[in-house]
């Protein structure tokens, strides 16, 4: 699939996106529109997967470590086939599969049941040295957010990721520099991810997030270096998309008004 | 004058552990032992010199360690997680919620060194709190063995049962109680000796002194009922119900704090089923002085004697 195509798939999502979560009065519309770009490259041009054969035992694996963003993973899922489409309407509403974080054991596509920050990689190791044991070459693939990273975990399983020479793993980083209540530099500015994680031993490429083709070549199988796990650090903007959202942290998860909505959904039409 | 029984020999169950899961490695490459840096209090040297691959030690990160076991077992493993129990479920907590109990994962958590095992270290170390924090959560069998009989059966079953289990083994030395064999069955208790009077209900190290007591008692004319309860998440309903229903008064005996762990989930079933007076012996709620684990056992009420002390006061309950 062509990064142009891929636009097009993500703007579809953001739209779908958008629409879930004006309808359902919640979610995490920042966070989402800014993850939405390396969803879509995942999904539709990197991850060996099947939606009729969910749980099949080589497919690659993508952790979504950043699980408030659910809304933009079932989006995703139902566009590759995973889920209906019309379910997406169900988002939280009672006994909805869709609930504010993604469950694995309800949602086919899903592999954990994230929410709490800071599991997602420490699974994705696990699930890499299961490869390593089998001598099977699918990779795996988790998605954190950059305050996430802030969460000791994360850096436990970094350690991990790199003594075990996990080159079948790759961590992406949607560093769009906001956390929920304030920027990460005036948080706990975890920032620079590059030298950090080069000092751990893993492989690091820093990318414009939004960009398809950059996404996409990060992403692929020849840029892996043997022996060292991979951090694509994707820099990006919360609210990309939509210009009274983007880089403002006021947009964690607030909810748009109909006007607002409107107004979203103009703009991302008027970008296709 | 009476003439006192021989000490009976006693046993580090970790053997009994160790043991089994290597002979199941032997035959399913997919088990996997993963831990914290302890290969040496976990006893995994054998393993690791049979299987250098299949054994992960992730080094001193719980949190890490119970997420590569979740992950492990999403890409078809069968991972053994051994930690001292204290770290392993105090550290780790959130991971064994989320990645393992409702993610519904095939994540054997093994607690090694439960309860005050590690006695003198302190209450840092003691594990006293696992049944209570396991046992709150949704997908995961909690089982204590009392002997090695027992743990080399949970260890068997944990292996071929699919989804979560929490064992919590220890080690300190215990006697011999079920028969070579032995076959576990998950929320079943195990009658170690009938009686009318009342109920001793305990597991893990407990139940053999559960068994002394009741002798002692039997020398005082009073019949007490011993149930080996290993299993404390799902409990035995219709032991906990026959148990009151035939004898009248229960009394139970744990490694634990007395708030959550096998007394409540008894107590939960009496309340539920048919009320009669109870006694839940642990520890009192307080952190616990300095001393060994059979000293801090004895100390709070369960020697043997004070077991037998706490079953005369509960009699004079019934009704």
């Amino acid at each position: 699939m062509t990064p142009n195509e891929l636009r097009v798939i993500a703007n579809h999502i953001r739209r779908r996106d958008l629409q879930a979560v004006f309808e359902a009065g919640a979610g995490h519309i920042g966070g989402e529109m800014s993850v939405t770009d390396i969803l879509t490259a995942l999904y539709f041009r990197i991850l060996s997967i099947d939606p009729a054969n969910p749980d099949a035992p080589d497919r690659d694996r993508l952790i979504l470590s950043k699980g408030h963003t659910a809304c933009a993973l079932y989006v995703t899922l139902a566009e590759k086939g995973f889920i209906p489409k019309d379910e997406i309407s169900t988002f939280l509403k009672p006994h909805s599969r869709l609930n504010g974080h993604p469950n694995r054991t309800k949602v086919p596509g899903v592999e954990a049941n994230t929410g709490p920050l800071g599991h997602g990689l420490p699974i994705g190791v696990g699930m890499a040295m299961a490869a390593k044991l089998d001598k099977a070459d699918w990779r795996t693939f988790v998605v954190t957010g950059d305050g996430e990273m802030q969460e000791g975990s994360n850096w436990e399983a970094i350690m991990a990721a790199s003594q075990f020479r996990l080159d079948n793993l790759t961590l992406i980083i949607d560093h769009n520099r906001l956390q929920q209540g304030a920027r990460l530099s005036d948080t706990n500015d975890v920032a620079p991810f590059a030298p950090k994680l080069e000092a751990f031993g893993w492989a690091v490429e820093e990318i414009d997030g939004h960009d398809m083709a950059a996404i996409s070549a990060a992403l692929d199988r020849s840029a892996i270096t043997p022996g060292k796990p991979k951090c694509i650090v994707a820099h990006t903007f919360k609210g990309q998309g939509i210009s009274f959202m983007t880089d403002d942290v006021a947009w964690h998860h607030k909810v748009p008004s109909a006007d607002q909505y409107k107004q979203a959904m103009s703009e991302l039409e008027e970008a296709l | 004058m009476t003439i006192s029984a021989p000490p009976a020999q006693l046993f580090d169950c970790r053997d009994a552990f160790v043991g089994t899961l290597e002979a199941l490695a032997q035959t399913n490459n997919d088990i996997i032992a993963v831990c914290n840096d302890s290969v040496g209090s976990s006893k995994l040297g054998g393993f690791r010199d049979k299987w250098p691959g299949r054994l992960i030690n992730v080094g001193i990160a719980e949190q890490n360690m119970v997420g590569v076991g979740a992950g492990l077992a999403n890409g078809g493993k069968i991972p053994f997680v051994c930690a001292a129990s204290c770290f392993l479920t105090g550290r780790a907590l959130e991971q064994i919620k989320a990645d393992v109990a409702y993610t519904n994962t095939n994540v054997k958590l093994c607690g090694i060194s439960s309860g005050m095992a590690y006695g003198e270290l302190g209450p840092t170390h003691h594990s006293i709190e696992d049944f209570a924090w396991i046992r709150a959560l949704p997908n995961v069998p909690v089982i204590a063995p009392a002997d090695r009989a027992e743990t080399i059966a949970a260890v068997t079953w944990s292996a071929h049962h699919e989804g979560p289990v929490f064992l919590r083994l220890s080690r300190v030395g215990v006697p011999d109680l079920l028969p070579e064999g032995h076959v576990f069955e998950l929320g079943k208790a195990n009658m170690l000796r009938d009686g009318t009077d009342l109920t001793i209900i305990a597991n893990g190290v407990l139940s053999h002194r559960a068994m002394a007591a009741a002798q002692m008692l039997a020398e005082r004319g009073i019949s007490a009922r011993v149930l080996n309860m290993a299993t404390v998440r799902p409990i035995d309903r219709d032991a906990v119900l026959a148990a009151a229903n035939e004898t009248g008064a229960i009394l139970t005996c744990e490694e634990h704090t007395v708030y959550g762990g096998l007394g409540s989930a008894v107590a939960e079933a009496v309340v539920e089923t048919r009320p009669v007076p109870m006694k839940l012996l642990g520890v009192p709620g307080i952190f616990a002085p300095t001393g060994s684990a059979n000293f801090l056992l004895d100390e709070f009420g369960m020697s043997p004697a004070g077991i037998a002390e706490s079953a005369r006061e509960l009699m004079k309950k019934k009704a």
